[in-house]
């Protein structure tokens, strides 16, 4: 029978069918971070179970560390010091990896399991973090889990899995110029909501999608997630294989061999059955930007704010006002004219080295908006490194923005880094929701050439102006 | 309270209605509250961008359903679609719970705040906007006596002028939540089998397996 890649995945990794729905499926790797990762390894030694191959797990310093040149244990957030020197403790107790302040691999955990090769195509890897599906650019089933099941997966080896549905997601023809992977997701969540998802894992696919590099194609996949779905993923190619190839934790040898033969067979097979299908002609999409609360209230960059009272559903109507009062916004208003405060370039969604590149080309011999604070948080030490040896850093700082350390930073607010209570921030980071990057900061999210845009003019501005 | 799985059959309590679609988890307990490595001590940050009048205050927001005297010792949550979603912290579920939230009634709920319920005791119910409307309604006049009872065994809502609600849940949830029961307890049966299909799946896939 032909299969689709869920079924591949699922079926290579399935100890035992439970009942109907459910099957216990074999964890390949596991990754922790310094925010739940010490609650769970605490939880779990005080429950006298142990941590069953701690050479499949690895954790980072990521969501709390301080991103400021020059940073310790201490972070903006006055307890924070205590989840990092947790975290060292019991991942020392536990014999696990840990990329910890001042390693030259730190970084945030989607970043850094990608950028070592710990995440591989045909693997399944969990994260007790719900961006953990940014895996799924390289093809590997990657999905977020909370704490309890992150004890049960180092405990078990194992996770209780429901069945998820499959839905393939094709983007046929080609983008734009000025329009990235961001702006895809972006455009499939505004157009299907952001509950779209919700019960399926997602197969990306069509030629937009294989023309897109592997790191475009982790931004794709990172917000599978704020469209509900338990994880998204696109079929391993010879540009992942390429991308692997030679990655400290990679195999080698006879064994890389041996993947490689396997990852050739991740396909979904022609005639394979899909429980539900979207087709986007991606010559269709915009530069895209969020206008409320959710990542669903987003739009291409040259629409006005939506009106609520046109929208049919009371309670969608009721979401929109709402929104709109808390980003101080009015129905009508062109987006590319809203003035904004400060523009960040970060997080697991738009970090890596090709996202610095392209706002860095932009920002080239240019200056911000005066009055716009400007910061840019590379997603790893590693593409921090790689950056400073091309000379990103420097376009950055003489466009006018401040170059940090790796973590999380404004992504949200654990660690209590913020652009200050109420500012309009523009953002490459993954979720507008109310407060997530600090007191009543209204938050529009779009790509990193979006956002530098808007850092040039001091308004949310389309990158095509720039091109 | 606690934020252990203790068992949930039946359930009565003071319902307050959050009806709004798409309640995040940082909405639930923004990330500044979550400031102990530790599952306790996180009632109090629950929903703390709208129930205090300042950011890291706690001056009460009289403006807020939860700070009504007319809910008080609300245990019961009518919600939205998509309730949970966002962020995978487990936080936002012991809040719910250390703040005294057993049953939570929803349209659907994000899929990983979904399974941390399970895991700790919160009964997560879905039923349609509908009856969920008719739910808040029936309860609004004087939620301190017009309890819903949640039967869990029969997987019903009854509300005090005898309307009935018929919900489904999985057989392995509901077990779970019935008996307060450990997830990893349970697999942990299984090893035998997770060891032969890990000594096999070496076999075929080595290139997976570090350190060895
Ligand atoms: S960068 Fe943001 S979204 Fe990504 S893991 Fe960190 S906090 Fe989560």
């Amino acid at each position: 029978m032909a299969k689709n890649l869920l079924d591949k995945l699922l079926d290579s990794h399935t100890v035992k069918t439970l009942d109907a729905d459910h099957r216990m499926i074999y964890i390949d790797r596991i990754f922790l971070h310094e925010r739940t990762g010490s609650i769970a390894l605490k939880s779990l030694a005080a429950s006298n179970r142990t941590v069953q191959r701690p050479e499949q797990v690895f954790c980072t310093m990521d969501h709390i560390v301080d991103t400021h040149p020059g940073r310790g244990d201490k972070t903006q957030m006055p307890s924070g010091h205590l989840f990092i020197e947790a975290t060292r403790h019991s991942t020392a107790q536990a014999g696990i990896r840990l990329f910890d302040i001042g390693d030259a691999n730190q970084g945030i955990a989607h970043v850094v399991s990608a950028e070592q090769g710990i995440a591989l195509p045909g693997c399944t890897m969990v994260c007790p973090d719900s961006h953990t599906c940014t895996l799924g650019g390289l093809g590997a089933l990657a999905w977020g889990i909370g704490s309890t099941e992150a004890e049960h997966a180092l405990a078990t080896k194992t996770l209780v899995l429901k069945k998820a549905q499959a839905m393939r997601v094709t983007f046929n023809g080609k983008l734009s110029a000025g329009v990235t992977a961001k702006d895809m997701i972006l455009h499939l969540i505004a157009a299907h909501g952001a509950n779209g998802g919700a019960g399926f894992a997602v197969e990306f696919c069509g030629e937009a999608v294989r023309e897109l590099s592997i790191e475009a194609r982790m931004t794709l996949c990172n917000m599978a997630v704020e469209f509900s779905a338990v994880t998204g993923f696109v079929a391993p190619d010879e540009k992942t294989i390429a991308y692997v190839k030679g990655r400290p934790y990679a195999p080698t040898g006879e064994r890389w061999d041996q993947a490689v033969a396997h990852w050739r067979t991740l396909q979904s097979d022609p005639g394979a059955r899909f429980d539900h299908e979207i087709v986007i002609d991606a010559g269709s999409i915009e530069p895209s930007v969020s206008w409320g609360t959710n990542p669903q209230h987003s739009m291409g960059v040259s629409h006005p704010v939506p009106s609520p009272s046109e929208n049919p559903e009371a309670e969608v109507r009721s979401a929109m006002e709402k929104a709109q009062r808390y980003m101080q916004l009015e129905p009508g208003q062109k987006l590319n004219s809203i003035a904004i405060d400060a523009a960040f370039i970060g997080s697991c969604t738009n970090s890596r080295i090709s996202d610095l590149r392209a706002a860095a080309a932009m920002l080239k011999g240019k200056r911000i908006a005066p009055g716009v604070a400007a910061v840019c948080v590379p997603g790893s030490s590693q593409v921090k490194q790689m950056a400073e040896a091309e000379g990103l850093h420097q376009v950055f700082i003489d466009a006018g923005f401040e170059w940090r350390e790796s973590g999380c930073s404004m992504c949200f607010y654990a660690g209590g880094e913020t652009f200050g209570e109420g500012k309009r921030v523009i953002s490459s980071t993954n979720r507008n929701f109310e407060g997530r990057q600090g007191p009543k900061v209204k938050t529009h999210i779009a790509s990193p050439l979006t956002v530098a845009a808007s850092a040039l003019t001091g308004r949310i501005t389309d990158p095509r102006d720039f091109l | 309270m606690s934020t252990s799985n203790a068992p949930i059959v039946r359930h009565s309590g003071v319902a307050a209605p959050l009806l709004q679609a798409n309640i995040d988890t940082d909405v639930i307990i923004p990330s500044r509250e979550m400031k102990i490595v530790s599952k306790e001590g996180l009632g109090e940050g629950l929903f703390a961008n709208w129930r205090y009048t300042l950011p890291g205050g706690r001056e009460a927001n009289p403006d807020f359903i939860l700070n009504q005297t007319a809910y008080r010792n609300t245990s019961i949550l009518l919600c939205g679609n998509n309730f949970g979603c966002g962020s995978s912290r487990e936080h936002a579920v012991w809040a719910l719970r250390e703040y005294g939230i057993r049953v939570l009634i929803a349209p659907s709920f994000g899929a990983i705040f979904y399974n941390n319920c399970i895991n700790n005791g919160l009964l997560p119910v879905v039923l349609d906007e509908d009856a969920i409307r008719e739910i808040a309604a029936a309860c609004t006049d004087n939620p301190q006596t017009q309890q819903p009872l949640i039967n869990l065994e029969e997987q019903s809502v009854t509300l005090l002028n005898g309307s009935q609600y018929e919900f489904s849940i999985e057989a392995a949830a509901k077990h779970m939540l019935i008996n307060g029961l450990d997830q990893i307890g349970l697999s942990l049966q299984h090893a035998a089998d997770i060891e032969a299909f890990e000594a096999g799946d070496r076999d075929q896939r080595g290139w997976a397996y570090l350190g060895v």
